[in-house]
């Protein structure tokens, strides 16, 4: 599904490296798990794949189903199937929460050459998918993610990743910020989405969220570098002992 | 500002003469005093300090050179959710003025003929107090010349808003100066859209009295036109005054709103939204005198400006010793959607009171990076994120209107604008 290869990423504005030869191979139908301290390019990884401004690729190479990622707009990197759960997602006043999805799906379908959804599909498909997530229709209407508490505004990326099907969905600390009933939801809601298809890459700090989201795999992170991969054994050794035996092992 | 009159004003003024003739006693006054103000004063100069961003001269000189065709081709508000009044080419087009519940209107060139008027404590009034400190000839000019306009008396709560539609084709050169007078206790909306002519010179003078509430949405959306507008507002105790002009056409406009609270416990609103390419250039000069205690006043501005387009700001807050209490706030904003744009922007408070809160804050700045991505991640193409978060822009403006509908109907014409654009 995604293959990620000797990836080395800089930032464009400063003499900074911060991906340091990152290579990841994720199966269909798995789902990865990255932990890592602080810093250690978790975000940036999440960042480059999807197309954000700011970071040269100095090296290296990351296909989605074979083709080039990294070629291609950010629109079209959705289109192709990824979605970014962002750590922290943007507030957008004035425009419907509403508004938005159905752009967003429409847009993407036109992307790909499908036909739109009709309004009436559209909306049945959000409330259902809504009302899984505890999502209300006031919340539905109001701006995008605008006044929304930090748990609200992660079951709103979740809400979007239901409406959006990707193939591939990376989620960035979506369990942050989450009390527990929130986090059960929220996994819940990757639960149901999780099929022989779909591949996940979860980047979290605690083993918590993959108490109710089981990884197939669990990737470390340090300093730009995946430093140890192994089954879900790893992060319960992270949640033990943290990260101080695995970095040195690795240096 | 004093400089000759030249050619095409005399005879304006000139013109002036022949209708004097025809007009009643209360009209003849106006005229009369209005052309002294604007024969003492002198018309705008470059070097004026208010026409320092926009220049004066494509509202004076005497030929105008523009073709337009103008039917808007985005109807805006639903014709049974306002009664309409047509004008064309800046003449009023219905034979009989609609009877609506709690108001009266007249038309201003039937009104002319009479003795007495009831408009006569308000025609050319407001705009004279508006003469200072700022003077304001060419509004001066409109009351002196001006045949065209309507005289709204509202003595109840009118429950439909009063929508004037103007379209206007080829070159036809107008002034309109409507009246509206809410007495106390009474509440209108009026609407404006479409254009009155390809250029024009329109006058409001609105006066609330007491807990009387005024809302105003007016639309510009014209292609190729010169527009110049004054609203003189006199507003009394414990009321409501809301002014919101969308502008999404046009080359030239300058929108200017001049009110006076003279009665405690008042709120007013000023507020307005633009977008345009190139040769457009959009002035909204505001000013607002607190002259009562314990006011609100509001100016929010944004405007979208894109290859070369010019937006101006220019607002004032004066707030007159013993207008304690006055609760003032003026943002103006710019989003620059390229770097040949500019946004010239003028605020001022100037305070006499010493137990108030003003503020203000002016800002120019260019599409978010962080919402664009957002966006974009989602699946959205540039083009179109860059439409939302120009929606996003504008909708903080658009939350100054009372109604939700109307609101709601601003927000849908500025997406339609954005499609098409
Ligand atoms: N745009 C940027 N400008 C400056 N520094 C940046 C930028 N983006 C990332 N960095 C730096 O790159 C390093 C990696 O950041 P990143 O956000 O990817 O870490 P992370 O692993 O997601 O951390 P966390 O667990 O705290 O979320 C950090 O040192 C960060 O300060
Ligand atoms: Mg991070």
């Amino acid at each position: 599904m995604l293959e990620i290869k000797n990836l080395h990423v800089q930032l464009e504005e400063e003499d900074k490296k911060i991906l340091k030869g990152v290579n990841l191979s994720l199966d269909p139908g798995k789902v990865h798990a990255i932990m890592g301290p602080n810093g250690s390019g978790k975000s940036t990884l999440s960042y480059v794949l999807s197309g954000k401004k700011g970071y040269e690729v100095t090296s290296g190479s990351a296909h989605l189903e074979g083709n080039d990622l990294l070629v291609m707009d950010p629109e079209e990197r959705a289109a192709a199937g990824l979605f970014l759960a962002f750590q922290y997602p943007v507030e957008i006043p004035g425009v419907g929460n509403m508004t938005f999805l159905r752009s967003a799906v429409n847009s993407q379908r036109k992307l790909r050459g499908e036909p739109e959804m009709t309004a009436g599909d559209f909306l049945k498909a959000v409330r259902d998918k809504a009302k899984h997530l505890k999502i209300d229709s006031d919340m539905l209407k109001r701006p995008v993610n605008v006044g929304f508490s930090g748990g609200e505004k992660k079951r709103n990326e979740i809400l979007q990743m239901a409406m959006l099907e990707p193939k591939m969905c990376i989620l960035d600390e979506t369990d942050s910020g989450l009390d527990v009933d929130a986090m059960k939801l929220v996994a819940e809601g990757v639960n149901a989405l999780r099929d022989k298809k779909r591949t996940f890459l979860v980047i979290t700090h605690y083993q918590r969220l993959l108490d109710h989201i089981k990884p197939d795999i669990v990737h470390i992170m340090a300093a730009g570098r995946i430093i140890k991969s192994g089954g879900p054994e790893l992060a319960l050794e992270v949640e033990n002992n943290g990260y101080a035996k695995l970095l040195e092992e690795s240096s | 500002m004093a400089s000759s009159l030249r050619g095409d004003t005399a005879d304006r003024l000139r013109l002036n003469e022949n209708l004097l003739a025809t007009s009643g006693q209360w009209f003849k006054n106006a005229r009369l005093a209005a052309a002294e103000r604007v024969e003492s004063q002198g018309l705008p100069q470059r070097r004026d300090e208010y026409w320092g961003y926009t220049q004066p001269d494509a509202f004076l000189q005497k030929k105008i050179d523009f073709d337009v065709d103008l039917n808007s081709p985005l109807e805006l508000f639903s014709k049974e959710l306002s009664e309409v009044i047509n004008y064309k080419n800046g003449i009023l087009q219905e034979k009989k003025l609609p009877a609506i519940p709690g108001c009266s209107v007249e038309s201003l060139s039937d009104a002319a003929t009479l003795d007495n008027h009831w408009a006569g404590t308000v025609f050319g009034k407001l705009e004279a107090v508006g003469q200072i400190p700022v003077q304001r000839s060419l509004a001066a000019l409109n009351t002196a010349t001006a045949s065209q306009g309507l005289l709204i008396l509202v003595t109840g709560k009118v429950k439909k808003p009063i929508r004037i539609n103007a379209v206007c084709e080829g070159t036809s050169d107008t002034i309109i100066h409507h009246i509206i007078k809410v007495e106390r206790g009474a509440n209108v909306t009026l609407i404006e859209t479409g254009q009155y002519g390809a250029r024009a010179n329109v006058v409001l003078e609105v006066e609330v009295e007491g807990d009387g509430t005024f809302n105003h949405i007016r639309m510009q959306n014209g292609h190729e036109h010169n527009a110049l507008t004054h609203i003189f507002g006199r507003i009394g105790t414990n009321s409501t005054f809301k002014s919101f002009t969308l502008t999404s056409g046009g080359r030239l406009t300058r929108n200017e709103c001049i009110l006076d609270l003279v009665g405690d416990s008042s709120r007013v609103s000023v507020a307005g939204a633009c977008i345009g390419d190139e040769k457009f250039h959009h002035d909204d000069t505001v000013f607002v005198t607190h002259n009562a205690a314990n006011c609100e006043s509001r100016q929010v501005f944004k405007k979208v400006l894109r290859d070369g387009s010019v937006g101006v700001f220019q607002g004032k807050i004066l707030v007159k010793a013993g207008a304690q209490k006055t609760d003032g706030y003026q943002i103006s904003q710019s989003l620059l959607l390229d770097d040949n744009s500019q946004f010239l922007a003028k605020p001022e408070l100037e305070i006499y009171a010493d137990d108030v809160v003003c503020s203000h804050g002016s800002t120019s700045g260019a599409i978010d990076e962080e919402a664009l991505f957002y966006l974009r991640s989602r699946g959205v193409p540039k083009a179109k994120a860059i439409d939302l978060l120009t929606l996003s822009f504008i909708a903080e403006a658009i939350q100054e209107v009372e109604s939700p509908e109307l609101a709601d109907a601003l927000l849908a014409h500025v997406t339609a604008v954005l499609e098409v654009r």
